[in-house]
């Protein structure tokens, strides 16, 4: 069934696609965010769940005349709320390197004396330093798996701030920052604090090996 | 002489306490009265308790006594209704200081560094805490003092006076209003900042522009640039992710209702919470809270006026109409949906921010209660919602680079509907076409009849 692109639940299966791509495409020098969902169609599965086909229009956030076209599927479960969506997507074309600022970043963090720590990415204006807008992608990007692990048809989850993030020193090859990020809930409006550790090296992408969602926001 | 030198002497005293929290007292006055009757008194001790004047003496309100002299300070902005009431009710009253400010800087030189900012020119790309947009209210009612008026609208839960600003062209034609509220919702900071900016592109521009000076001729703009003042305070202190307003529930363990989820439109029954702790708590009743109850009291007193209701919010980029709580259209639906995709359109065409419109149970979530539908419902005709940008990118964080394109291009999308207002909703307007084609219809098939016979 063809369904209108405005209306609501086809915007918020074009916004789990998204954030998954995001997630398995992004980097601290890359993020792919919607600009256009073209068409949306649905389809109900007996005794599945609820499935979306959808045609997208994505931009960089770095390079906003950069633009993809890409084809997705969303299916929704039925009846438990506890399994993430499955999506899949394919894109239309090749997505710029980024090869070069993965390793500019990739070096200056391994050569910091100190562990960075930073908090409230944006701050309250929603102005982020230049030297931090690298962890403030990365943490979009990994925001992207918790939006889609916890995505439902009556949900539709943002990252509103990083609250705070320190780096991990490994012993390995790999970055490691771990974060509290605060996510918006549009449909209950609610803010909820969430921990993630995220992995990074440029030749493995971005990995959430470990989240958690922490107590109510609400600070009375 | 010593009751002045009293007066200064208690003002010395007064004022250092004050001025550390950063008030201004500019053209306050004190007022001398003398109740002489009963009646008399159980009036001022009312206008003290509904205004929250400032009893000089005595110093509390059971102790006025006919006879007795009361000494009592009216904020500049409460002034003339003061004097109003006063005079309706036969009180006669002395201005006894006609303005405290010029007397609190006999004794004590004031700081002069936000106060210096409003004259040098008021930075509209930034966001400005509450003390700055009250001090600015003031100003831009004494640089426009011929169009704009400061009206008082009641009391929020913190005790916190909510003031709009009344644009309207002196002129004896009757006049359709246009009403816009900004910043219901704490964090939506970039709320209030369009609020502010469209005060100023009006203002600064309609002795220039043909446009604005038509549109004022004919219609009365009333802007209130920050509803829920209590949060949009504890936004900036505490919790920059706050959206209701900062009322108790639940002996004190609680705080806040959702003041677009408190209004009488299906109250309560969907897309809410009756749990304090929600960020979507719809209040114990509609219009439980003091800012809901403001806002509500004003608009049902004016409504057969008001032509258009404006809420301005954050984020989504959307115009939404009526309803949140059904799909089934409302009764004018083909109009607000033709007038809001112009509106849409006008605002993509400056910088290609793209808008979706239409009622927010179909394009984005279910909710009752809202401020709009409420509008619409009493029979305010064009009722419209705006989330303002961005998509989520940075959500409420709104950077403050994006405040004047963003106020640019949603300044397109509200003067399309003024415009349309203006053709369509004026007082007499259409009818009198209607008439004159009429007459001139009549008028051409007589000479027609006369030629044919």
């Amino acid at each position: 069934m063809e369904l209108p692109p405005a209306q609501f639940p086809s915007r918020r299966a074009a916004a789990v696609a998204v954030a998954f791509l995001r997630y398995r495409r992004g980097g601290p020098g890359r993020a792919l965010r919607l600009r256009e969902l073209r068409r949306a169609r649905t389809e109900d599965i007996k005794d599945v769940g609820h499935k979306y086909y959808l045609e997208l229009e994505l931009e960089d956030v770095l390079d906003k005349d950069s633009t993809v076209n890409c084809t997705a599927e969303v299916l929704y479960h039925l009846g438990n709320k506890n399994i993430a969506p499955d999506v899949q997507f394919t894109l239309e074309g090749e997505l710029k390197s980024t090869e070069e600022a993965d390793h500019v970043f990739y070096t200056r963090i391994r050569s910091l004396e100190k562990e960075l720590v930073a908090e409230n990415i944006p701050d309250s204006h929603g102005h982020v330093p230049p030297e931090l807008e690298p962890l403030h992608l990365l943490a979009w990007v990994a925001s992207g798996y918790l939006v889609w692990q916890n995505s439902t048809e009556n949900t539709q989850l943002q990252l509103a701030q990083i609250k705070h993030v320190k780096q991990v020193r490994r012993s390995d090859e790999y970055l490691q920052f771990d974060y509290l990020v605060l996510l918006h809930e549009m449909v209950s409006q609610e803010i909820i604090p969430w921990e993630m550790t995220v992995l990074w090296h440029p030749r493995d992408g971005v990995r959430v090996t470990r989240e958690s969602r922490q107590p109510g926001h609400t600070s009375g | 002489m010593w009751l002045s030198l009293g007066i200064v002497f208690s003002l010395g005293m007064l004022i250092p306490g004050k001025l550390s929290l950063k008030l201004q007292y500019d053209r306050d006055q004190v007022l001398h009265i003398v109740p002489e009757t009963f009646q008399q008194v159980q009036h001022l001790q009312l206008l003290h308790s509904t205004l929250l004047l400032d009893l000089w003496k005595p110093l509390m309100p059971e102790d006025i006594t006919a006879g007795e002299d009361l000494h009592i300070r009216v904020p500049a902005p409460l002034v003339q209704e003061v004097k109003d009431s006063l005079d309706q009710h036969m009180i006669s009253y002395r201005v006894l200081i006609p303005d405290v400010q010029e007397l609190a800087d006999l004794s004590m030189p004031r700081e002069r560094s936000s106060h210096k900012q409003v004259r040098e020119g008021y930075v509209y790309t930034q966001y400005h805490p509450m003390e700055e947009i009250y001090e600015w209210m003031t100003q831009i009612q004494e640089n426009y003092s011929e169009l704009v008026t400061q009206n008082f609208l009641g009391m929020t839960f913190e005790n916190r006076p909510m003031y709009y600003l009344q644009i309207s062209q002196p002129s004896n034609k009757p006049k359709k209003i246009i009403w816009m509220d900004c910043g219901i919702h704490a964090r939506e900071w970039i709320s209030p900042a369009f609020c502010q900016w469209f005060v100023k592109e009006i203002l600064q521009n309609y002795k220039s522009d043909p446009k604005i000076r038509r549109f004022l001729q004919h219609l009365d703009l009333y802007v209130l640039p920050v509803l829920n003042i209590d949060g949009y305070i504890y936004s900036w202190k505490t919790d920059r992710l706050w959206r209701k307003n900062r009322s108790p529930y639940m002996n004190g363990t609680c705080y806040g209702t959702d003041l677009n989820r408190n209004f009488n439109s299906s109250w309560g029954s969907i897309g809410v919470s009756f749990d304090c702790s929600s960020n979507v708590f719809c209040g114990s009743e509609p219009e439980s809270e003091p800012e809901t109850r403001a806002v509500a009291e004003f608009i049902r007193r004016k409504k057969s006026d008001i032509a258009c209701f404006l809420t301005i919010h954050s984020y989504g980029q959307l115009i939404l109409s009526p309803y949140g709580s059904t799909t089934k259209p409302p009764s004018n639906n083909e109009e607000l949906m033709q007038v809001g995709k112009k509106a849409a359109a006008a605002l993509t065409g400056k910088y290609g921010t793209s808008y979706k419109v239409g009622p927010p149970s179909l394009i984005l979530y279910n909710n009752s209660g809202s401020s709009r539908d409420w509008a619409h419902m009493i029979g305010i005709p064009l009722s419209y919602t705006f989330e303002l940008r961005d998509n989520g990118t940075y959500g409420f964080l709104l950077p403050a680079d994006q405040i004047q394109p963003t106020c640019e291009e949603t300044m397109l999308a509200v003067t399309t509907i003024m415009d349309y207002v203006y053709q369509e909703y004026l007082p007499g307007g259409a009818v009198v076409l209607t008439c004159s084609s009429l007459a001139l219809s009549l008028c051409l098939s007589i000479v027609l009849t006369w030629t044919v016979y």
